[in-house]
């Protein structure tokens, strides 16, 4: 539109006599108008980030509603461990077990990730400087690069022989497995949050630390990391957050069973049975369900339940870390009130 | 150390007891944060070592320019190669210029306000969103509602609106950086807003927003569970060393999904040919990233202010 506007006014003042104050008033118009334009254009594209979360909420939701409308009952759904969405005569969808299993890796992912990927922050920001430090910041981010199917096939390839041979395991495809994976993979995210976090400390603090004749030590322990409490908790919520989102490196190495992994006998968490996660059940069966569409009365048939639930599912993920995501966001926010 | 110990000026130097001690605590916690670090970041060398050690055999040209054959168990990988380009250029050419627009709203545009607050935990919230999500969203609203069917523009829409919170973040990043003073003198000038942005802030932040952006595009390329649904395939044929294979309204082969596939689905592929498969995936993630931090550490070096 402010193409047309800027060619057309150019061709009528090379016929017209007077130049100068014709083109300038009309010349204002279109850089007006182009300049009208380009805000709008901008405006839309900043509100964008918006539109598509809704967008998003709304097409998975808009897949999986014939589900929840017809045949979700809420306790079945969550408190059941039967998940045999393709039996002939009973199907039953569960998904106690599929939580269960994403909780197990999580789990240890984040014990992985959290006390290394802080540590490691706490190395970079506190012990290290000058080209080191770059150094070190570098190969974090190319830990982070590393794609996750290349992970899962790590998985497979390398960590499966090592756990069956010192674990004496007979499958080392496992919880263990998986959320040591996992953990590798949320480590960078941890580690820059955390970075952030104690680089948010004012330097007034430190220098008064030096002042008073603290080592560095002490001055991490009894001054930065209290300051930057909340942001390394931030930092480890994010990395829970991605751990739970994960996909191909899970599906990959978990072993892909429906299994609980949690029982009151110790050490309460096993870690070397498989389970099956919520992402990874989607992922492996969303390529193998046909959508179907409705019978002419409007109802769905039942083996067109088995593509909805996946998409429930996926609402339930996306619950699940747009809650965890928002509880870091006010934590971070917390902090910079304070500060 | 005993002889200045008995040197009364010189004994006031030397570290007392206490001091001896909190040094020591001092070295052990340095030497545990540095082991925690070499523990998290040994795996990266010892893993990338193994893979390449284990897929020399397999990496030879025509590996990378070979067709697939005897269903996967053979050949090249050439297809995916091709196919995992076009994905990562489609998704950039989405997703690049709605990015920076965003980027330049939130920093250059957006007052501080509640509605500011809600466009920033949006793209807080999408960046978070898991990847399988994206693949399900990409299914509903692409491949189905669209009606544009499994193809490598419903992946490209998907993979885009996937990077597309980490484009927004670097291009604002970017745009903080550079001094309000800039954009000051320029209004100054009689510039309006949209003036001052492109020929002064804009060109003072290119590489500050093209850095991050070749590390998020080339880390597209590792995305499997998104176009696993909306348009990667197990096998296409098409002529080998082609360069024009596919058109964007086909399905196509990705490296990411190929390295799925081939090692979980397929029987009997030979080893060498996975690690090698995995190791070209990792190259082509790798290279660009090392090419785009070697990029950012010599923009730095030549900043002007």
């Amino acid at each position: 539109m402010s193409n047309t506007q800027d060619e057309s006014p150019k061709g009528s003042t090379e016929n017209a006599a007077p130049p100068g104050h014709q083109v300038g008033s009309v010349g204002r118009i279109c850089r007006a108008l182009s300049e009208r334009t380009v805000t709008a254009l901008i405006f839309l594209c900043g509100v964008s980030a918006i539109i598509f979360v809704f967008s998003i909420f709304y097409f998975v939701f808009r897949e999986g509603y014939p589900f929840i409308r017809d045949s979700l009952d809420l306790k079945g759904f969550f408190l059941s461990e039967e998940w045999y969405p393709t039996s002939e005569t009973n199907k039953r969808y569960g998904i106690l077990a599929l939580l269960a299993g994403s909780a197990s890796v999580t789990l240890v992912a984040t014990l992985v990730a959290g006390p290394f990927g802080l540590g490691c922050a706490i190395f970079i920001s506190q012990f290290c400087d000058g080209k080191f430090r770059e150094t070190l910041k570098i190969l974090v981010e190319l830990l982070a690069a590393i794609p996750s199917v290349v992970w899962g096939f790590i998985g497979l390839a390398v960590m499966n022989p090592l756990i069956i041979r010192f674990a004496e395991v007979p499958i080392g495809l496992c919880v263990l497995n998986a959320g040591v994976i996992v953990g590798l993979m949320c480590v960078p995210i941890t580690v820059s949050i955390a970075e952030d976090a104690i680089r948010a400390v004012p330097d007034t603090y430190l220098e008064a630390a030096e002042a008073m004749g603290a080592t560095r030590w002490q001055t991490i322990h009894r001054v930065i990391l209290p300051a930057a409490k909340s942001g390394l908790l931030a930092a480890v919520l994010l990395g829970v957050a991605r751990a739970v989102g994960e996909t191909m490196a899970v599906l990959m190495c978990t072993g892909h069973t429906i299994n609980i992994p949690f029982d009151g006998r110790l050490p309460f968490l096993h870690v070397f049975e498989s389970v099956r996660t919520l992402t990874a059940t989607i992922a492996a069966e969303l390529g193998e369900v046909p959508r179907l569409d409705p019978l002419p009365d409007g109802n769905y048939p039942v083996e067109a339940r088995h593509w909805q639930v996946l998409f429930v599912l996926g609402i339930v993920l996306f619950a699940i870390t747009f809650l965890i995501n928002l509880i870091a966001d006010l934590i971070v926010k917390g902090i910079r009130k304070k500060a | 150390m005993n002889a200045p110990s008995t040197d009364e000026p010189a004994a006031l130097f030397t570290a007392g007891p206490l001091t001896r001690r909190k040094l020591r605590t001092q070295r052990l916690a340095g030497a545990v944060f540095g082991g925690m670090s070499v523990i998290i970041l040994a795996p990266l060398f010892a893993l990338i070592g193994y893979l390449v050690v284990r897929a020399w055999p397999a990496l030879t040209w025509e590996f990378l320019t070979g067709l697939p054959e005897k269903g996967m168990r053979a050949g090249g990988i050439w297809p995916a190669l091709i196919g995992t380009l076009y994905l990562v250029f489609f998704s950039l050419v989405l997703s690049a210029p709605v990015g920076v627009f965003a980027g330049i709203y939130l920093n250059e545009y957006a007052r501080d306000n509640w509605f500011t607050r809600i466009v920033n935990l949006a793209v807080v919230n999408l960046a978070g969103v898991p990847s399988i999500v994206y693949a399900l969203f990409g299914v509903g609203a692409f491949v189905i509602f669209a009606d544009l069917g499994k193809c490598i523009v419903s992946a490209s829409l998907t993979i885009a609106i996937m990077t597309l919170p980490a484009y927004i973040v670097a291009t604002k990043e970017a745009l903080n950086a550079v001094p309000h003073s800039f954009r000051v003198a320029c209004w100054n000038l009689g510039a309006s807003k949209w003036q001052t942005i492109r020929t002064m802030v804009l060109p003072n932040s290119i590489s500050g927003i093209l850095t991050p952006m070749i590390l998020d595009a080339c880390r597209t390329a590792g995305e499997t569970a998104p176009v696993m649904f909306t348009g990667a395939v197990f096998y296409k044929a098409i002529e080998a060393g082609e360069l024009l294979l596919y058109s964007p309204m086909e399905q196509c082969m990705a490296l990411s999904y190929h390295l799925f596939t081939i090692s979980t689905q397929v029987p009997g592929v030979p080893d060498e040919m996975l690690y090698a498969t995995a190791v070209v995936l990792l190259a082509f993630v790798l290279c660009f990233n090392s090419f785009a931090i070697v990029l950012r550490t010599y923009m730095r070096g030549k900043k002007k202010w």
